[in-house]
């Protein structure tokens, strides 16, 4: 594209301290990482440091072009009296949401009929469920839901806030710098590189890098608060903050390793024995609590009324449960580790904690439930709604689901059993996929400036796919875990354990292939979902010029 | 417009907060009461489960809480119950002579119950879970042992293991002969065929058993003997009965040759008690094949 002028620098043009900087600190990155893939003890560590370098070439050269195209003044914060949003970045998180998140089913599909049929790893290394399961969570977790979080905070802050994304270069740098890491995780995992951290996977460097990114993103959602136009935060954003500040803290205090040499993937824990399981614990719960609830919610408070059009229910319930939620879900960890080599007190602590965590859970439920009354008709003809509507009430079961496992007695029976990958499942199908299928939904065509969607039926078809799947999933949980707790404790008349482990592993088999057979449903509506949203990109009309008020009418 | 004066909501008559972001209003609800008492009850309950149990961390030691509760006597209190269920048959166990058990029907019924239950924890995992082996696992139920199938040579094998780490492990070794230079390829693949030939099975076409028998004389008879009926001192199986442990293919022989063979059993005498491992001999010696 010609730049204005038509003369290659434009008069006045000048460099930012950003664009500079980071082109520097990006040379520099290429540079290090060139030396380290030379010198490195691994292949799979040397394979990293080359697309760190490659990563970071291509970052320079992308700053210098973009500084060579664009204009002598960086865009408007406004234009005409209103706010000139930077929607670059959300459409790509979108996007990567979307990309990943297939392939994040994918794999699940294939590790839970590995369960099933464990011949189906084929003797492969990196087909092995030891390296697929962490790729699975990851990229359903960090990929799909971290860029739905990505995506839909950089979105929701900027239109509550009425103001542009702060910063030039690191709304990309945040976006693509994440999925970055994503990649490096993902091909990690692949290779056999690990710390053996659960939901922890990814070694040293790769944490480092991500350190990078998530303090860049924390400025950025922070400047752009300082910038808002809005007299007050809106509720949407403490819970985007919550999550953002909170996951900074848990990488660090769970990442905190020793590297063997810079020229190694391998590093050594700081934290050893009961301590290391504890703040591992600390790390993994916390990050269910303020990866997919905080950030979840956050969603839900700006989606679900925005498609509804109705008012958020409670604004004092939302304070109330909004302090109560990220109070109590700190301390709640140690339910991970009953029964173990962790201190009794800590157990007794852990549990409480949960207990009292089931009514600031259930605050976020009802102000999103009740924020439907007088819209409740809207769930017959909107799909989009319902997915929403529903996410809500898997978010209010798994949510009284985990405190009841959380008390001792009711986890010694489900401890370790398939129960707990029930439990998680109908929070994470049910609740974080769901929200953020219904808030994708919403966004494709709000961003790419469509009027509609392409085809609500298809949502309608990918909405009881998909519910199926997730019945078949959790039902078929319940029953095999269940079942299994109660084969390890049974006692022959005698006094003799009944069943061997084997024994219990035939039982579940059938209920493992039920649940794969919920997968590939759950897997079959997401597909169709991402046709509907290509297709809502190519076939449908844009919205005429002439409307530039609420994105609402979009939705239609 | 972003501040819009404190209206009422039609639909539900109840005053919004005044407040809106990107056409987003808030309503005044007050919280709901039923909530609210939830609230409260778990914080009360939590309150008392605190006093109840082990909970408020201390300088060097945490509260122990009013039922002086902690998981640690639990465990002992669970044991002791289970070992009481097992009525005086346990104790029978423990203090007879392991020949003995298998004269007294009752004892015998009790040990091999209690066997079959250690069995699938212990054993089930390498040797199947009715005995039967698995390829480099030897199957149980037959009557063919490696190391002995008397009582007390399954009870020796259970307690000290296999190649494992005790002084009183059994111990054989089969040597990487190719690997370690003690013969060539060659030779290896003419010692395979000589293998299969002690047992009836096919060898190629034009097979020379001399030049095998030679080599079976200096390499092999040592430890399998001299007509390949094989030694259970050292471990050494018996060539000529058809049973393999690793497979009877040519290639799977061959491979042993090349690079050895030592299968592992771990052993069990410190990880179990005395009557377990008198249990778990018992079992064995009644699946089937015992001597």
């Amino acid at each position: 594209m010609a730049s204005i002028g038509a003369s290659p620098v434009a008069p006045g043009k000048r460099m930012t301290l950003g664009e500079g900087g980071s082109a520097l600190a990006f040379a520099a990155l290429a540079l290090l990482s060139i030396v380290v893939a030379a010198k490195a003890w691994e292949a799979a560590y040397a394979f990293h440091a080359y697309l760190f370098a490659a990563g970071s070439v291509a970052a320079v050269f992308a700053i210098m072009n973009r500084y060579n195209e664009r204009s002598a003044t960086l865009p408007p914060q406004e234009i005409d009296g209103k706010p000139n949003y930077n929607m670059g970045p959300v459409k790509f998180a979108t996007v990567a949401a979307m990309v990943w998140g297939i392939a994040g089913f994918t794999v699940g599909v294939l590790i839970a009929f590995q369960l099933a049929f464990p011949a189906l790893n084929f003797d492969l290394a990196f087909l092995n469920f030891g390296r697929m399961r962490p790729l699975h969570t990851s990229a359903v977790i960090f990929a799909f839901g971290g860029n739905v979080l990505l995506a839909t905070s950089l979105y929701v802050v900027q239109r509550t806030s009425r103001a542009r994304l702060a910063g030039d270069i690191t709304p990309w740098f945040v976006v693509l710098g994440y999925n970055f890491f994503i990649l490096i995780a993902g091909t990690g995992y692949l290779l056999g590189i690990t710390q053996s951290k659960e939901y922890a996977e990814p070694e040293w460097y790769a944490d480092l890098f991500l350190t990078v990114v998530w303090v860049a993103y924390l400025l950025m959602f922070m400047l752009t608060l300082r910038k808002r136009k809005e007299p007050h935060i809106y509720v949407a954003n403490w819970f985007y903050l919550a999550f953002i500040v909170t996951i900074a803290i848990l990488h660090l205090g769970n990442n905190a390793v020793i590297p063997v040499s810079l020229f190694s993937a391998k590093s050594y824990m700081v934290w050893s024995g009961v301590q290391d399981a504890m703040v591992q614990w600390w790390y993994g719960h916390n990050a269910v609590g303020f990866f997919l609830t905080a950030g979840f919610l956050a969603i839900m408070y700006y989606f679900v009324p925005k498609r509804a059009e109705r008012p958020v229910y409670s604004y004092r319930l939302s304070i109330i449960h909004f302090w109560a939620l990220i109070f109590l879900y700190i301390w709640a960890g140690p339910h991970h580790l009953h029964y173990t080599a962790l201190p009794d007190w800590t157990q007794t602590l852990g549990m409480v904690f949960s207990i009292m965590l089931w009514m600031p859970s259930w605050g976020g439920m009802i102000n999103g439930l009740m924020t439907l009354s007088g819209a409740w008709d809207k769930l017959r003809t909107d799909p989009v709604l319902r997915l929403m509507v529903v996410s809500i009430a898997f978010y209010g079961m798994s949510t009284f689901e985990g405190p009841m496992m959380s008390i001792k007695v009711v986890n010694s029976l489900s401890h370790y059993t398939d129960w707990t990958v029930g439990h998680v499942h109908s929070g994470a199908l049910g609740w974080v996929a769901y929200i953020s299928f219904g808030a994708v939904y919403c966004l494709v065509p709000w961003l790419w400036n469509r009027e509609r969607l392409y085809s609500l039926k298809l949502v309608n078809w990918h909405f009881w796919i998909s519910t199926l799947g997730i019945v078949l999933y959790i039902s078929s949980m319940w029953v095999a875990g269940i079942m299994q707790g109660l084969m390890w404790r049974a006692y022959t008349a005698l006094g003799f354990l009944e069943y061997s482990f084997i024994e219990t592993t035939e039982a579940m088999h059938p209920y493992y292939v039920i649940r794969g057979l919920g997968g590939i449903l759950f897997l079959a509506g997401a597909l169709i979902m991402v046709y509907n949203l290509v297709m809502t990109v190519r076939a449908v009309k844009p919205v005429a010029e002439a409307e530039p008020k609420s994105p609402l009418v979009a939705a239609e | 417009m972003a501040q819009k004066k404190q209206d009422i909501d039609k639909v539900t008559g109840v005053s919004t907060t005044g407040h809106e972001w990107d056409g987003i209003t808030e309503l005044n609800n007050p919280l709901p009461r039923w909530w609210l008492y939830l609230f409260y009850i778990t914080i009360a309950f939590s309150a008392i489960y605190v006093l109840l149990y082990p909970a408020i961390p201390l300088v060097s030691t945490a509260t122990g809480g009013i039922l002086g509760w902690n998981s640690r006597s639990a465990v002992v209190s669970d044991l002791e119950r289970l070992d009481a269920s097992r009525g005086g048959d346990i104790a029978a166990l423990r203090d007879v002579e392991l020949v003995s058990i298998e004269e007294n029907p009752q004892l015998l019924a009790f040990a091999q119950a209690y066997g079959r239950a250690a069995f699938g924890d212990n054993c089930s995992a390498c040797h199947g879970a009715g005995g039967g082996g698995a390829t480099g696992f030897p199957n149980l139920v037959d009557d063919d042992w490696l190391w002995g199938g008397s009582l007390d040579a399954i009870h020796q094998t259970i307690t000290y293991g296999i190649r494992s780490t005790p002084m009183d492990t059994r111990f054989g070794d089969m040597p990487a002969f190719v690997r370690d230079g003690w013969f060539g390829r060659e030779d290896a693949i003419v010692l395979a065929d000589y293998v299969r030939s002690l047992s009836g099975l096919e060898t190629p076409a034009g097979f020379d058993p001399t030049q095998g028998a030679e080599l079976y004389a200096t390499n092999c008879a040592a430890c399998h003997g001299e007509t390949g009926e094989g030694l259970r001192d050292m471990g050494a199986p018996n060539l000529t009965d058809g049973i393999w442990l690793y497979g009877s293919e040519r290639e799977v022989i061959l491979e042993g040759l090349v690079n050895g063979r030592g299968g592992m059993m771990p052993h069990f005498g410190e990880r179990l008690d005395d009557a377990t491992v008198k249990a778990l001999a018992v079992y064995v010696h009644t699946l089937g094949g015992g001597e």
